[in-house]
C-alpha cells in the first residue's frame, strides 16, 4: 500500500503540488469529494512522455510546458480511486477521493456519544439490579454525561445561543434548552444530595445524533439523480485537427469540430451527422427506449449511445449549449424550487419553537402548580414537551419529496419545471392538444395507393429518389417499407409547385398534380377515387406513364402511434380531452375519433389557438400540450404548458413541463409524477403535523391516567425518528410504479 | 419556593419569550460590494443569516460567500429556489454561490429544511 498525499484545504479548495519528472512526485494523493482541487503540475523532464497530463475521469487532457507550472482545476464528484496519466499513459498515478471528512463530524459527535452511553446504560442496569451503589450511579452519571454534553451536544449549544441571539430559533433551540434544563437540575441535585437525571441529557443526545446520522446519509440520496445524469457523459472524444483524429478531452471541443464515433461509442457533444448511418440509443437523454435510425443530416445528441454505424458529425453545441447539460441544469432548478404549500409550513416554523418552549412551561407550571406534583416530575414533562417538538419533520416535507419526485420523472423523460407546476398539475381538468405535430406525426405519411399498387409505389419511388420534398420522403419510406429496390431514372426534372418527371427503363413517367398531367388521358374512375381521396382531406398525387395516367398516391399527416393510449390514460383519471386544429371539422372529427379525443375546436387560427385557451380557462385550469417552437403563446398562457420535444430539437424554456422526445405518454407520466409526489408531499406534512400534534400532548402528560407516558430519553428518539420517517417516505417515491 | 413564586416565574419567562421572539427588531438589508464586472458579499452562517437581508444590483454576476461558523446540521445546506441553487456548506470555511439576477423583486433563501430564512432583494 503506498503513501498517498493528502491535498492542502484552504478558503474552500484544496491544493497540491505535484513535479513532473521520474514518474510523478507525489504519484498517490488524496482529494477530498466536493471541494474543487487545483494541482499545479510542474515539468522537469524534458522527455515527451511528459508533454500532457490526463485525468481521463474528468475529461481533462492538458499540455505541461517544460519548466513551467500547469494548474488543472476539477471538483471531484465521486469516491473512489482513479488513475492519472501522461498523454501516452506511459507515466501513471493515482488520486483517491474520500467523503469530505466534513461530513462525518455529525459521525464522530455520534460516536463519542454512542461511546458514553454504553457507559451510562451499564450503570443504569446496575442500578435496577441493585449490583451498583447509589452513589456511584450519582456521580458515574454526572461523569459520563458530562462528555457527550461539551463534545457531542457542544455545537447544539453553540447553536442554539447564536440564533438566540438573533431572535431566531430552530431544532437546536429545542434540544439544548431541553438537555440544559436537565443537566443543570442535575448538577443542582447531585450537590444537594436528590436524584439525578443527568443519564435523559446524555441520551437525548445520543438519540437525536442517531436520528442525524441516518438523514445525513438520507438527504444525499435524494439529490443524486441528476449528477448521475452528468456522469452520462463521454469525457473524450476522437476529433478532427490538422487532417487527423486526435483524442480530445470533452471540454477541448470547438464548435464546429469534426468528430468520429465508432459504434459502441457515446456521442461528446450535440451536432449533425455528415457522413455514415447508424441506430441511436438516446434514452439516456429522452427515455426513448427503442434506438432511432439516423443518418446524413440527422441531429444527435451528446451522451446517448451510437450503436453499430461509424459517424463523422459536426459539433453545433458544446459545453454548456449541450442538450444534456440543459436538461440537468433544468432539472436542478426543479428540484431545489419551493412549492406554494410551503408558504404554510414556513408561517408554523416562524413560531414553532416559541410557541413549543411556551407549551413546555406551561406544562411545568399545570404538573407542580395545579396538579402538586414534584418539582422534579413537572420539570420532566416540561423537558419531553420540549425534546419530543420537531420542526424538521415539517421543514423536510416538502423539499425532500419535490427532489425526488422531480429527479424521476427526468430519467423518464419528462422534466417538470418547479414545485409550483408540480402542484398546478393536480387542478388541470383538460388536456387539450395541438394537433399537427403533437396528436400526429406532423409529417404526411402515404396512406391510399390506387391502381396496380406494386408498380405505382416502384415507379413513383424511383423518381422520388432524387428529390426534397417532403411528399417524396413519403414515397420513399413507404418503398423502403416494402421492400422494394428502386429503378434507375435518367433526364430527371423537377417542376416547381407541379410534380417531377423522368425516364425509367426507355418510359416517360410524370408524377405530380392535375395541372401537371393535363395533357394526359385520365381514366374517369380514378378521376372519381382522386376526388374521393380528397374529402377526407388527403393530398393526391397522380403516376402517368407515357400518356396515361395509371395511379394515384394519397398522403396525409397520421396520428402518433402513443396518442390514442395517451388519450385513455388521461380520460381514465377523469381529465378531459380536447384538440385544437386549422382543419376542417370533418377532417378534424376524423382524427378525434381515431385516437378517442372528446373534444375538438376545428378552423383555428394559429393566433387564435391562445385566445381558445383562454375561454376554456374561464372555468378551470388547463393543461396545453404544443411543439414550443409554433406554440409558444398558448403554452405560456395555459395553467400549464407541456411542450413537447421530438427527441433532438427541444425549446427547454419553452414550457412549465418539457417531454424530452415525442412520445404522448409523456403527458400521462408528468401527470401521474406530479399526482404521486403531491401525495407524497401531503403525506409527509400530515405525519408531521399528526406526529407534533399527537407527540407535544403525550410527551406533556395528558393521557398519564391511559398509562401512555413518555420519559425525555423516548421523546428524544421519537423527534429523531420523526424526520427520518419523512425522509424514508421521500425516497421511496423512486420505487412507486409510473406507466 | 411557593406557588405563588413559580406562577410568577412561568408567567415571566412566557412574557419573555414572546417579547424576544416575536417582536423581533427590524433588520436593515445590507448592499454587495460592486466589484470590477462583478457584486460580491458575505453572509456569516451562524444561528442565522448576517446580514439576513442582502442587496444585489440586477443583471450584474454576484458572488456570495457563505461562511458557515454554525456547526448545526439544521444550516449545512443552503438553498435558493428562484436560482437553481442547492449547496452544502463547509464548516468553517467560505463557500461561493454564484449568481446573476436578472429579474428585479425579492427572493427567499433558506436553510435545507426551511428553518432559516435570507432574503435577497434584486434592485
Amino acid at each position: 500500500m503506498t503513501e498517498r498525499k493528502k491535498a492542502l484545504e484552504k478558503e474552500g479548495v484544496q491544493r497540491l503540488r505535484i513535479i513532473a519528472d521520474k514518474g510523478y512526485d507525489p504519484a498517490h494523493i488524496e482529494l477530498k469529494k466536493g471541494v474543487p482541487a487545483e494541482l499545479t503540475f510542474y515539468r522537469l523532464n524534458p522527455s515527451g512522455c511528459y508533454k500532457e497530463i490526463l485525468f481521463e475521469d474528468q475529461g481533462i487532457l492538458e499540455p505541461l510546458e517544460l519548466l513551467k507550472e500547469k494548474t488543472i482545476r476539477f471538483t471531484p464528484k465521486k469516491t473512489g480511486e482513479f488513475p492519472f496519466s501522461c498523454g501516452m499513459k506511459m507515466q501513471k498515478g493515482t488520486y483517491t477521493v474520500v467523503e469530505n471528512s466534513r461530513l462525518s463530524g455529525v459521525f464522530l459527535r455520534f460516536l463519542v456519544s454512542a461511546f458514553f452511553a454504553a457507559f451510562l446504560l451499564f450503570l443504569m442496569v446496575g442500578m435496577y439490579t441493585g449490583r451498583v451503589h447509589h452513589e456511584v450511579m450519582r456521580w458515574g452519571s454526572f461523569l459520563f454525561t458530562t462528555p457527550i454534553l461539551l463534545v457531542a451536544g457542544g455545537p447544539f449549544l453553540k447553536s442554539a445561543w447564536a440564533s438566540f441571539k438573533k431572535h431566531q430559533s430552530n431544532m437546536d433551540t429545542l434540544v439544548a434548552l431541553g438537555t440544559t434544563v436537565t443537566y443543570s437540575y442535575s448538577l443542582f441535585a447531585l450537590l444537594t444530595g436528590r436524584p439525578v437525571y443527568f443519564e435523559s441529557a446524555g441520551f437525548i443526545f445520543f438519540f437525536i445524533l442517531l436520528g442525524q446520522v441516518f438523514e445525513e446519509r438520507m438527504r444525499k440520496n435524494t439529490s443524486q439523480a441528476v449528477e448521475k445524469l452528468l456522469d452520462l457523459q463521454a469525457k473524450t472524444a476522437e476529433v478532427l485537427r490538422n487532417g487527423e483524429f486526435v483524442q480530445l478531452a470533452l471540454k477541448d471541443i470547438r464548435l464546429g469540430d469534426t468528430i468520429r464515433v465508432r459504434p459502441g461509442e457515446k456521442f461528446a457533444v450535440d451536432g449533425i451527422i455528415l457522413k455514415g448511418k447508424t441506430s441511436v440509443d438516446e434514452s439516456t437523454v429522452t427515455g426513448e427506449s427503442l434506438p432511432v435510425e439516423k443518418s446524413v443530416g440527422d441531429r444527435v445528441i451528446g451522451a446517448t449511445i451510437n450503436h453499430n454505424g461509424t459517424i463523422l458529425y459536426k459539433a453545433d453545441k458544446v459545453g454548456e449549449d449541450t442538450l444534456l447539460f440543459q436538461i440537468v441544469d433544468f432539472v436542478k432548478k426543479a428540484q431545489s424550487s419551493r412549492a406554494p404549500i410551503q408558504d404554510l409550513t414556513d408561517k408554523i416554523s416562524g413560531i414553532f419553537v416559541p410557541v413549543v418552549i411556551i407549551i413546555a412551561i406551561f406544562t411545568f407550571w399545570v404538573w407542580h402548580v395545579l396538579l402538586g406534583a414534584s418539582l422534579v416530575d413537572a420539570l420532566l414533562y416540561g423537558v419531553s414537551v420540549l425534546i419530543i417538538a420537531c420542526p424538521c419533520a415539517l421543514g423536510l416535507a416538502t423539499p425532500t419529496a419535490l427532489m425526488v419526485g422531480t429527479g424521476i420523472s427526468a430519467r423518464m423523460g419528462v422534466l417538470i419545471k418547479n414545485g409550483t407546476v408540480l402542484q398546478e398539475i393536480q387542478q388541470v381538468k383538460t388536456v387539450v392538444f395541438d394537433k399537427t405535430g403533437t396528436l400526429t406525426v406532423g409529417k404526411p405519411v402515404v396512406t391510399d395507393i390506387i391502381g396496380d399498387a406494386n408498380k405505382v409505389l416502384l415507379f413513383a419511388a424511383s423518381l422520388e429518389e432524387s428529390s426534397e420534398h417532403p411528399l417524396a420522403r413519403a414515397v420513399l419510406h413507404r418503398a423502403q417499407k416494402e421492400g422494394l429496390s428502386l429503378k434507375p431514372v435518367v433526364n430527371f426534372l423537377a417542376v416547381e409547385g407541379k410534380g417531377v418527371k423522368g425516364e425509367i427503363e426507355g418510359q416517360q413517367v410524370f408524377l405530380g398534380n392535375t395541372k401537371f398531367l393535363a395533357d394526359k388521358v385520365f381514366p374517369v374512375d380514378l378521376q372519381a377515387k382522386m376526388i374521393a381521396l380528397q374529402k377526407e382531406a388527403k393530398t393526391v398525387v397522380a403516376l402517368a406513364i407515357q400518356q396515361e395516367v395509371i395511379g394515384l398516391l394519397a398522403f396525409q399527416d397520421v396520428p402518433k402511434e402513443s396518442a390514442k393510449m395517451a388519450i385513455s390514460e388521461l380520460k381514465k383519471r377523469g381529465l378531459q380531452t380536447m384538440m385544437l386544429t386549422g382543419d376542417h371539422k370533418e377532417v378534424a372529427q376524423a382524427i378525434a375519433q381515431k385516437v378517442g379525443i372528446e373534444h375538438v375546436s376545428a378552423d383555428i387560427l394559429p393566433k387564435e389557438k391562445a385566445q381558445k385557451i383562454k375561454e376554456l380557462q374561464k372555468n378551470q385550469s388547463v393543461a396545453f400540450v404544443g411543439d414550443g417552437i409554433n406554440d409558444a403563446p398558448a403554452l405560456a398562457l395555459s395553467d400549464v404548458g407541456i411542450a413537447m420535444g421530438d427527441g433532438t430539437d427541444i425549446a427547454i424554456e419553452s414550457g412549465d413541463v418539457i417531454l424530452t422526445h415525442d412520445d404522448l405518454m409523456g403527458v400521462v407520466r408528468a401527470v401521474l409524477i406530479s399526482k404521486k409526489t403531491f401525495h407524497r408531499i401531503l403525506l409527509n406534512l400530515f405525519w408531521a403535523f399528526i406526529y407534533n400534534l399527537l407527540g407535544i400532548p403525550i410527551a406533556a402528560g395528558l393521557f398519564v391516567g391511559f398509562g401512555l407516558e413518555l420519559n425525555p430519553e423516548l421523546a428524544g428518539l421519537a423527534m429523531a425518528f420523526s424526520s427520518v420517517s419523512v425522509l424514508i417516505s421521500s425516497l421511496l417515491l423512486n420505487y412507486t410504479k409510473v406507466a | 419556593m411557593g406557588n405563588l413564586g413559580v406562577s410568577l416565574l412561568c408567567l415571566g419567562l412566557i412574557i419573555a419569550i414572546i417579547g424576544w421572539f416575536f417582536y423581533r427588531p427590524i433588520e436593515e438589508g445590507k448592499k454587495a460590494q460592486q466589484k470590477s464586472g462583478y457584486q460580491e458579499i458575505e453572509v456569516e452562517v451562524l444561528g442565522g443569516y448576517t446580514p439576513g437581508i442582502i442587496i444585489l444590483k440586477k443583471d450584474v454576476p454576484a458572488r456570495i460567500i457563505f461562511n458557515r461558523k454554525d456547526p448545526s446540521s439544521c444550516l449545512d445546506q443552503v438553498v435558493f429556489p428562484d436560482f437553481g441553487v442547492h449547496a452544502d456548506l463547509p464548516l468553517e470555511s467560505p463557500y461561493v454561490v454564484e449568481l446573476t439576477p436578472h429579474k428585479e423583486g425579492d427572493f427567499s433563501f433558506s436553510c435545507g429544511m426551511n428553518m432559516m430564512h435570507g432574503k435577497l432583494i434584486v434592485e
